[in-house]
C-alpha cells in the first residue's frame, strides 16, 4: 500500500460512498451544536417530519449569546431578545431532539464549543468532527477530521450522519527547530498566515508537523489548528503522540478499561506515513519566529513586535496596496508607526484561540503584582469554560488577574464578536487573544489587534504593545 | 419536502411586473430564528396598511382591502399567477419559505429571476414559466370567472384550465425528479440510507468507542 497522510487517512476511514466525479458521502462522528446556527436546523428537520439520525453524536451547548456578567439573573440577564431567544430556543430542540450530552446556559460545565469539546473528551482522534461555526478546526489538534458547516449542512448531519463533499488537497506546515522564551502557538500561527496569507490554505486541509509542533502542548496545539481557518483552510490537523494520549486519559467521554487500550492502538496509527506525498509543502524555522501582532482588518495583516506598521507607499500591487490604505484609516493607523507605540483602549484575554488553562496561566504570570495602565479602559479575561474558570480559582489566578485590574468574567465567545453586550465602541483600540480583526467584529467602528495572552496581558499592564520577551523584570 | 404530483387549485392573479423579493418578505422579518412563520408577512407592505414589525399581531392589523390577496374570491388561493420577472432582488431563502407557507404551491409567470427560481425548487415550491400570451389569456379568464382553477400536472408538465385546454411547460429532469419525489438533498442522501447504515455498523465494529 502506498504512503498515506493523516487526511487520506481519516478520509478513508469516514468514505461512505463516492461517486465518479468525486462527490462523496462522508460519515460524521460528532456534531457539536450552539445556539446561532442550530434553530433554523432543527426547524428544517420538524417541518420535514425528520428524526436525529444519531442522537448519540450529538454535543451542545449555548455559547455565542450568554452574558459574561450577571449570571445570578439567570435568563433574565440576558437582556438582549433575540438573544435570549436563540439561547431557550436551544433548550427546546435539545429537549425535543436529544444529544448525548448538553451544556446548557448556567451549567457549570457549560462554555465555548470548541472549548469543552475537547475538555469533555467528547472530541477524540480519528474522529469527523463538525460544527456549525468555522473554527470547529480546533479539533483537528487531536488528529480528528474537523470542519465548519453551514445551516442547511447543520440539518444534513443531523438528518444523515454525513456530509456531502469532495475530497480537498493536502498541505503539509512543518515548523523545524526550538521556540524562542516567550514565543507561544498564536505566533506560530499568526507567522504562518503572514506567509502563506488568508488564501494560502484555501482548497486544502493543512497538517502541522515538525519538531516545534510536536514540542507544544495540546492547549497549544488547539489554537494553532483553530486558525487553520483564518489561513483558508476548512480543515488543520496534528498527528497523534503521546501528549494526546495523556490529555484525553480520564476525560469523562473518553473510553475506559480495555475499551481505551483497543482505542490507544488504533490512535497510534494516525499520522502521516513516512513517504507520504503532499500536494504543497511549507517550511518555518521556529527559531526566527518573534511574538506576533496583527497591524490590520485581517490575520494576514501582521508584523513582528519590533516591526512597525507598513507604508503602502512601498507596496507595489495596486490592489494589495489598496487594501492596506483601506486598513490603516480603519484602523487610525499612520505608516511607519513603532508597534510599540501603539496605545490601548481595551485588553481582551478569552475566545476559543486563547481562553483555556494555559493560556490563562501565561497572562498570569505576565501580569502578577503589576497594575493594569490608566490608559486602558477595561481588561477582561473571560475563560473559554466553567471548568476553566474552576481551575483557574482553584490556582488562584482570578485574584491575580483582580489585583492588576482586570475583570473577571462568566465563560463564554464574548467579545471575540460581541453578540452579547460585551463589544468595542466606535474607535476603540483592543489587544485581543481572539482570531479575526475584521472590520466592525469586535464591535461596530472597533480596532482590533491580534496577539498571544501573554502579549495580551503585557499590553494591559504598559498600556501599550510591549516585547514580552524582554517585559517580565 | 411534500411530493408534488398534480395539484390542482386557486388561481390568484397579482398583476404586477418586476415583483421583487423585498415586496415578497419585507427585510424587518428576517431576523428571525425561524424558517416558518413568514406567511402572515407575505407581501406585508402591499396587505396590510400599516408597517410591520416581526412582533406584530398580524391578526389585529389593518388590510388593504384593494390588495387582491385580500379579496374575498381568492381566499384559499394555491396557484399565484404573476407577470415577467418575479423573484427579482436578494438571495433569501425566505421569499419561498412565505409564499409556500401561505400556502402557494405554484407560480405561474412568463420568467422568474434565477436565484429565485432555484430556490424555490430546491424548497418544492413549483415555478411555470409559460408564455407571456399565454399568461395573458390566463389572467383575463381568472378574472372574468370567480372560482377560476388551475390544474398543475407536474409528471406530465402540464397546466390545465377549466375549460380543459392545457399547455406545455418546460422544467429541469434532475428538479423535477427531486420535487416528484418529495426529495431535498437530505432526501438524496437518504435515498443511500442503506449503505450509511451498513457502513455505520462497520464502523461501530472497528471503534467501538466512538457510539454510545
Ligand atoms: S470564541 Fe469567537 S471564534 Fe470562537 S466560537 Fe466563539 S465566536 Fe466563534
Amino acid at each position: 500500500m502506498t504512503a498515506q497522510t493523516l487526511f487520506d487517512k481519516l478520509w478513508a476511514s469516514h468514505l461512505v460512498r463516492e461517486e465518479k466525479d468525486g462527490t462523496a458521502l462522508i460519515y460524521i462522528d460528532r456534531h457539536l451544536v450552539h445556539e446561532v446556527t442550530s434553530p433554523q436546523a432543527y426547524e428544517g428537520l420538524t417541518l420535514a417530519g425528520r428524526k436525529v439520525w444519531r442522537v448519540d453524536s450529538v454535543v451542545a451547548t449555548a455559547d455565542h449569546n450568554t452574558p459574561t456578567r450577571n449570571w445570578d439573573q439567570g435568563l433574565n440577564g440576558i437582556t438582549d431578545a433575540v438573544s435570549r431567544l436563540q439561547v431557550e430556543t436551544l433548550d427546546k430542540n435539545i429537549k425535543a431532539f436529544g444529544a448525548k450530552v448538553y451544556f446548557p446556559f448556567l451549567d457549570k460545565r457549560q462554555g465555548i464549543v470548541h472549548v469543552i469539546g475537547p475538555e469533555q473528551g467528547a472530541t477524540l482522534p480519528g474522529m469527523t468532527v463538525v460544527c456549525g461555526d468555522s473554527h470547529t478546526s480546533t479539533h483537528g489538534a487531536f488528529g480528528a477530521l474537523a470542519f465548519g458547516i453551514g445551516t442547511s449542512e447543520v440539518e444534513h448531519v443531523l438528518a444523515t450522519q454525513c456530509m456531502v463533499m469532495k475530497k480537498s488537497k493536502a498541505l503539509q506546515i512543518a515548523v523545524e527547530g526550538k521556540l524562542g522564551a516567550g514565543i507561544t502557538a498564536k505566533d506560530i500561527i499568526l507567522a504562518i498566515i503572514g506567509r502563506i496569507g488568508t488564501a494560502g490554505g484555501t482548497g486544502y486541509t493543512i497538517e502541522f508537523a515538525g519538531s516545534a509542533i510536536r514540542a507544544l502542548s495540546m492547549e497549544g496545539r488547539m489554537t494553532l489548528c483553530n486558525m487553520a481557518i483564518e489561513a483558508g483552510a476548512r480543515a488543520g490537523m496534528v498527528a497523534v503522540d503521546d501528549k494526546t494520549i495523556d490529555y484525553l486519559q480520564g476525560r469523562t467521554f473518553a473510553p475506559k478499561g480495555a475499551m481505551w487500550d483497543k482505542a490507544v492502538d488504533y490512535w497510534r496509527s494516525l499520522k502521516s506515513d513516512e513517504g507520504a506525498q503532499f500536494d504543497k509543502v511549507v517550511t518555518l524555522d521556529a527559531a526566527e519566529i518573534k511574538p506576533q501582532v496583527t497591524w490590520g482588518t485581517s490575520p494576514q495583516m501582521v508584523t513582528t513586535i519590533d516591526g512597525r506598521v507598513p507604508d503602502p507607499a512601498r507596496e507595489s500591487d495596486p490592489i494589495k496596496r489598496e487594501g492596506m490604505e483601506r486598513a490603516l484609516k480603519y484602523m487610525n493607523l499612520k505608516p511607519d508607526t513603532p508597534i510599540t507605540e501603539i496605545r490601548l483602549d481595551k485588553v481582551f484575554i478569552g475566545a476559543c484561540t486563547n481562553s483555556r488553562i494555559e493560556d490563562l496561566r501565561a497572562a498570569a504570570q505576565v501580569v502578577k503584582g503589576k497594575k493594569v495602565a490608566a490608559n486602558v479602559k477595561l481588561a477582561m479575561v473571560v475563560p473559554g469554560s466553567g471548568l476553566v474558570k474552576a481551575q483557574a480559582e482553584k490556582e488562584g489566578l482570578d485574584e491575580i488577574f483582580t489585583v492588576a485590574g482586570f475583570e473577571w468574567r462568566e465563560p463564554g465567545c464574548s467579545m471575540c464578536l460581541g453578540m452579547n453586550e460585551d463589544q468595542l465602541s466606535p474607535g476603540e483600540r483592543c489587544a485581543s487573544t481572539s482570531n479575526r480583526n475584521f472590520e466592525g467584529r469586535q464591535g461596530p467602528g472597533g480596532r482590533t489587534h491580534l496577539v498571544s495572552p501573554a502579549m495580551a496581558a503585557a499590553a494591559a499592564i504598559a498600556g501599550h504593545f510591549v516585547d514580552v520577551r524582554n517585559f517580565n523584570n | 419536502m411534500e411530493k408534488f404530483v398534480r395539484k390542482e387549485g386557486l388561481v390568484v392573479p397579482l398583476d404586477r411586473a418586476n415583483v421583487d423579493t423585498d415586496a415578497v418578505i419585507p427585510k424587518q422579518f428576517l431576523k428571525s430564528i425561524r424558517r416558518t412563520g413568514f406567511g402572515p408577512n407575505l407581501f406585508d407592505a402591499w396587505r396590510y396598511l400599516d408597517r410591520g414589525e416581526p412582533d406584530s399581531d398580524n391578526s389585529r392589523r389593518p388590510l388593504n382591502p384593494d390588495f387582491v390577496l385580500n379579496q374575498p374570491r381568492y381566499k384559499g388561493a394555491t396557484v399565484l399567477l404573476a407577470r415577467e420577472n418575479f423573484g427579482c432582488g436578494s438571495s433569501r431563502e425566505h421569499a419561498p419559505w412565505a409564499l409556500l407557507q401561505y400556502g402557494f404551491q405554484a407560480v405561474i409567470a412568463p420568467s422568474f429571476a434565477d436565484i429565485f427560481f432555484n430556490n424555490s425548487l430546491k424548497n418544492g415550491l413549483v415555478l411555470i414559466r409559460l408564455d407571456a400570451k399565454i399568461v395573458d389569456k390566463l389572467f383575463k379568464e381568472t378574472e372574468a370567472a370567480a372560482g377560476y382553477r388551475l390544474a398543475v400536472d407536474l409528471e406530465q408538465q402540464t397546466v390545465t384550465t377549466p375549460g380543459g385546454e392545457s399547455f406545455r411547460f418546460e422544467i429541469d429532469p434532475f428538479r423535477k425528479h427531486c420535487i416528484l419525489n418529495g426529495l431535498d438533498d437530505i432526501g438524496l442522501t437518504l435515498d443511500h440510507a442503506g449503505e450509511i447504515k451498513a457502513f455505520e455498523a462497520q464502523h461501530r465494529e472497528r471503534q467501538p468507542w466512538l457510539f454510545g
